[in-house]
């Protein structure tokens, strides 16, 4: 490509008979400067000083504030709970509004300064071109050939492919000392804690559920008995948390039937989209929704996704009641409960 | 101290700084150096400001922020959570917005000057992309915006994640959920990250030393590059009189930019503040300390991240792909990986797409007026739409709910609006910058008018156009027109065919760039057109040099 582009070609003016016109307007120059009142007026710049002294001096009483509001609202513990909070508060409210009194006051004094007293007709500099001279450029060349030269990189293969060998290995330990950031996955993604027989109770304030417990529509949040005492609790909430809802029994499809007990069924709540608990229950449609991206859950056909970007169904934990009448797990979840990985199949 | 005594400390210590640095050869070289002024050259220095604002506020936070994920429970001021099992990163967060004077406020400057950050360097790259400021020689340091912006906005999201709040932790557990997606190396690459099973205790220590340390080193590196850059190239200035490609015309930086950009930081950190004092965000004692179990409604990311929450929320399922015993979860890859890697891709190779379609490989340091560079204008409205389009799908639920819409309608909507808006902006905003070009092109011709109706002795009625003065004049013909490469290629006034002209989808791109063209005036143009309507204009434009 020419270093002249695809602009326009240039026609040679001659559209115009007789009188030469050219090609195009001409740069008329920079226009003369215009004063400002206080380029003119002593008076005027005068007045302007002063706006700027009291703008900075305006900076000082800023500062002032906010050192007074800082020592003058101590934070007591003495005073009650709602005192404190609101002490806390005002000190946020003055500290702020005196430390934005300072910094804005300097501010606008030092602009004032500038755009009413400092000079403002405008200057000219060339501009260089950035690219070295040809003599530069030739030198630059030759010293780089010139070195390379010295060093024999082209003339000893050898030392020039054996570096190459070495340097291309040397990052390895770098990536292999990073091995130890974490354990292998192993089957942890597809295992809850969820047993034959672990009993359901509430989150997050404890307590086992009995059948009776639950009112037709009513929902419940469910964590399995004992993980809080599991070496990991917070791991362990991220999968097993579930969701107890009574459903009328003839709402309830084939499939779901199987592991519900009388009309109550458990469903993992954790979204198999992007991991966040489906907390929002909509009791009118039977809809489960998740407030992160909108996945929409159908109760009443076994928790199908009818919406938004999830695919899968939320896991049902199957559960029953034990001997003293409390819902416990029937057994464990069949599938890995959450988003999707890779190895889940 | 008299002046005597003064000028000789300065005197003084000026030797001391000359003999030891040569301080008074780079004054002499640098202190007078022209910087050209316009509102929109500030947007940058917004962004400079907003991270030396960070940096300030940052290092009083690290001063009473734990990073640890260990459990503790609460026992201060804060009612609510006393007894409650926490993490010290969250515990350490509520004891430095409430036990220590000033922490909420230096939390809140902290909050506010990031979002400001993201903001202003965003909208500092619209200033720089609809000008042309990218093109040569300033190409790379496009790319060190890009990298720059990109960087912002993980750093963003590191950061308000530390307090290891619900609302923060939800985040986390969407961004743990996009690596599981990964294929193949995806669930290694989370139990790595977490140091095991999702949450784990590994996380908050390790992005806080990422959030601290590294990425503020690499911000640091970049930013002086970008700057250096500036410097060496010299500023780019607004086309105008007197301002050429080969001059920089503006202010000396002593005093004049030194004063204004100094006062300019005090403003910048001054309403900062007063937003902070004024306007709580993130309360997380609000939220509570994370655990994977509760949610609550309407929970939203920092704006910097709306857009690909936006892209995922509007994906459907059908994405998840099951095969051969694996799952390829597409519906999480495409909106958040593929999406906004296909945004970032063209962003960073921008100025050489444009190359390709100009063929121009001169320096340019006048910038263009967003009218007339048509084709590049309609771009970038087109990504801005698309990217607006996907914040606001990021907020869909909280628009159903201010909207009392249904939110499944909303997200339908948005899906087809995704494809069919940009397109359409594109064609509106090219046709409204070749539309004010050709309005440019009659001011030039017939001159202002002046709202003066003439009746002449004969009873014609007409308004009387008052010609420009050269100086506005100057402004609308100055800029050059591009043709496509394809007509110049073709036969030449003699009908040799001309060699050159570069590859077929050169010239297709360069056709899709310059084929609808409005050019400048030229003086032969204004001639003729005096010529023609005498002393009173008529209002119809010359078609003549008005291509299509």
């Amino acid at each position: 490509m020419s270093e002249s582009s695809n602009l326009p070609e240039v026609s040679g003016g001659s559209s115009s008979g007789t009188v030469a016109v050219p090609d195009r307007f001409e740069d008329p120059g920079l226009p003369q400067h215009r004063n400002r009142v206080t380029d003119v007026d002593a008076q005027a710049a005068r007045r302007a000083e002063r706006q700027v002294a009291a703008l900075f001096g305006l900076s000082a009483v800023g500062t002032l504030l906010a050192l007074v509001a800082y020592f003058a609202l101590p934070y007591d513990t003495s005073l009650g709970y709602i005192d404190y909070l609101g002490r806390v508060q005002l000190s946020n409210l003055l500290v702020g509004l005196g430390l934005f009194i300072a910094l804005f006051g300097i501010g606008a004094g030092a602009v004032h300064w500038v755009k009413t007293l400092m000079p403002d007709d405008e200057q000219i500099q060339e501009r260089h071109a950035l690219r070295g001279s040809d003599e530069d450029r030739d030198i630059a060349v030759a010293i780089f050939k010139e070195s390379a030269e010295e060093t024999g990189v082209g003339r000893r293969p050898l030392i020039r492919n054996s570096l190459i060998g070495a340097m291309a290995l040397a990052p390895l330990p770098a990536v292999v000392l990073l091995r130890d950031l974490g354990p292998l996955p192993g089957s942890k993604l597809s295992e809850t804690i969820w047993k034959r027989g672990t009993a359901l109770v509430r989150d997050p304030e404890g307590g086992k559920i009995k059948a009776s417990d639950l009112v037709e529509g009513s929902v419940v949040h469910v964590l399995p008995e004992g993980i809080e005492e599991t070496e990991h609790p917070l791991n362990e909430k991220a999968k097993a948390p579930v969701l107890l809802i009574r459903l009328a029994p003839g709402l309830l499809d084939e499939t779901s039937r199987a592991g519900a007990y009388q009309g109550i069924v458990a469903y993992s709540k954790i979204c198999t989209h992007m991991g966040c608990p489906v907390a929002l229950y909509e009791q009118q449609t039977h809809h489960l929704l998740c407030p992160c991206h909108q996945s929409t859950f159908d109760l009443t056909q076994h928790c199908k996704v009818i919406f938004g970007p999830a695919r899968r169904p939320l896991p049902q934990l199957p559960i029953t009641v034990d001997d003293e009448g409390y819902l416990v797990a029937q057994d464990r979840f069949h599938e890995a409960v959450g988003p999707s990985f890779w190895e889940r199949g | 101290m008299t002046t005597s005594t003064t000028a000789k400390t300065a005197g003084g210590l000026a030797n001391w700084a000359d003999e030891r640095l040569g301080a008074s050869k780079a004054v002499r070289g640098l202190a007078r150096k022209i910087f050209p002024d316009h509102w929109s050259f500030f947007l940058g220095e917004v962004a400079l400001f907003s991270f030396i604002i960070l940096l300030l506020t940052g290092v009083f936070l690290t001063f009473f922020f734990v990073p640890s994920s260990a459990h503790t429970t609460y026992d201060g001021v804060y009612a609510p959570l006393v007894n409650q099992h926490v993490s010290e990163a969250y515990a350490s967060t509520i004891r430095l917005s409430f036990d220590i004077r000033g922490g909420l406020l230096m939390r809140q400057i902290h909050h506010w000057a990031a979002l400001l950050f993201v903001a202003a360097m965003t909208v500092h790259m619209f200033r720089v992309f609809f000008t042309g400021a990218f093109r040569k020689p300033r190409e790379l340091n496009w790319v060190i915006g890009c990298v720059l912006v990109l960087l912002g906005i993980i750093e963003g999201f590191l950061g308000y994640s530390l307090p290891d709040d619900l609302l923060s932790g939800t985040g986390i557990r969407i961004a743990s959920s996009i690596i599981l997606a990964i294929p193949i190396v995806g669930s290694y690459l989370s139990f790595f990250l977490f140091g095991g099973e999702f949450p784990g205790e590994m996380f908050i220590p390790r992005i806080y030393t990422i959030h601290v340390l590294l990425l503020p080193a690499i911000f640091l590196a970049l930013i002086g590059a970008h700057l250096t850059m500036v410097f060496l190239q010299k500023h780019t200035q607004y086309p105008g009189p007197g301002r050429t490609n080969k001059n920089v015309v503006g202010l000396p930086f002593y005093p004049v930019y030194m004063a204004k950009q100094g006062g300019f930081f005090f403003i910048v950190f001054g309403v900062i503040t007063l937003l902070s004092a004024l306007v709580t965000i993130n309360p997380i004692w609000n939220y509570g300390t994370y655990d994977p179990s509760p949610v609550s409604a309407g929970s939203q990311p920092d704006w910097y991240m709306g857009f690909m929450d936006g892209a995922v929320r509007l994906m459907t399922g059908w994405g998840e792909v099951h095969l051969w015993g694996n799952t390829l979860s597409l519906n999480i890859l495409i909106p958040a990986l593929v999406v906004p890697g296909l945004m970032t891709i063209p962003l960073f190779l921008y100025p050489w797409i444009e190359q390709a379609a100009t063929g121009d490989r001169r320096e340019h340091h006048l910038l263009d007026r967003p009218r007339n560079a048509p084709t590049r204008t309609g771009l970038g409205a087109m990504a801005i739409t698309f990217y607006i389009l996907l914040l606001i799908a990021g907020g869909n639920d909280i628009l159903a709910v201010l909207l009392r819409l249904s939110i499944n309608d909303i997200t339908m909507t948005l899906r087809v609006l995704v494809f069919v808006l940009p397109p359409i902006v594109y064609w509106v905003t090219k046709r409204i910058c070749l539309g004010l070009q050709r309005k440019d092109r009659e001011s030039v011709l017939h001159g202002r008018e002046t709202g003066t109706i003439v009746r002449t002795e004969t009873g014609e009625h007409f308004e009387v156009h008052e010609p420009l003065d050269e100086f506005t004049r100057w402004k609308l013909v100055q800029h050059e027109s591009y043709q496509p490469l394809a007509e110049l290629t073709a036969e030449d006034a003699s009908g040799v065919r001309r060699p050159g002209g570069g590859s077929t989808w050169k010239r297709r791109l360069s056709n899709f760039y310059f084929e609808e063209r409005v050019d400048p005036v030229t003086p032969a143009e204004l001639a003729a057109a005096h010529h023609s309507h005498g002393e009173h204009e008529a209002i119809e434009g010359s078609p003549a040099g008005v291509a299509h």
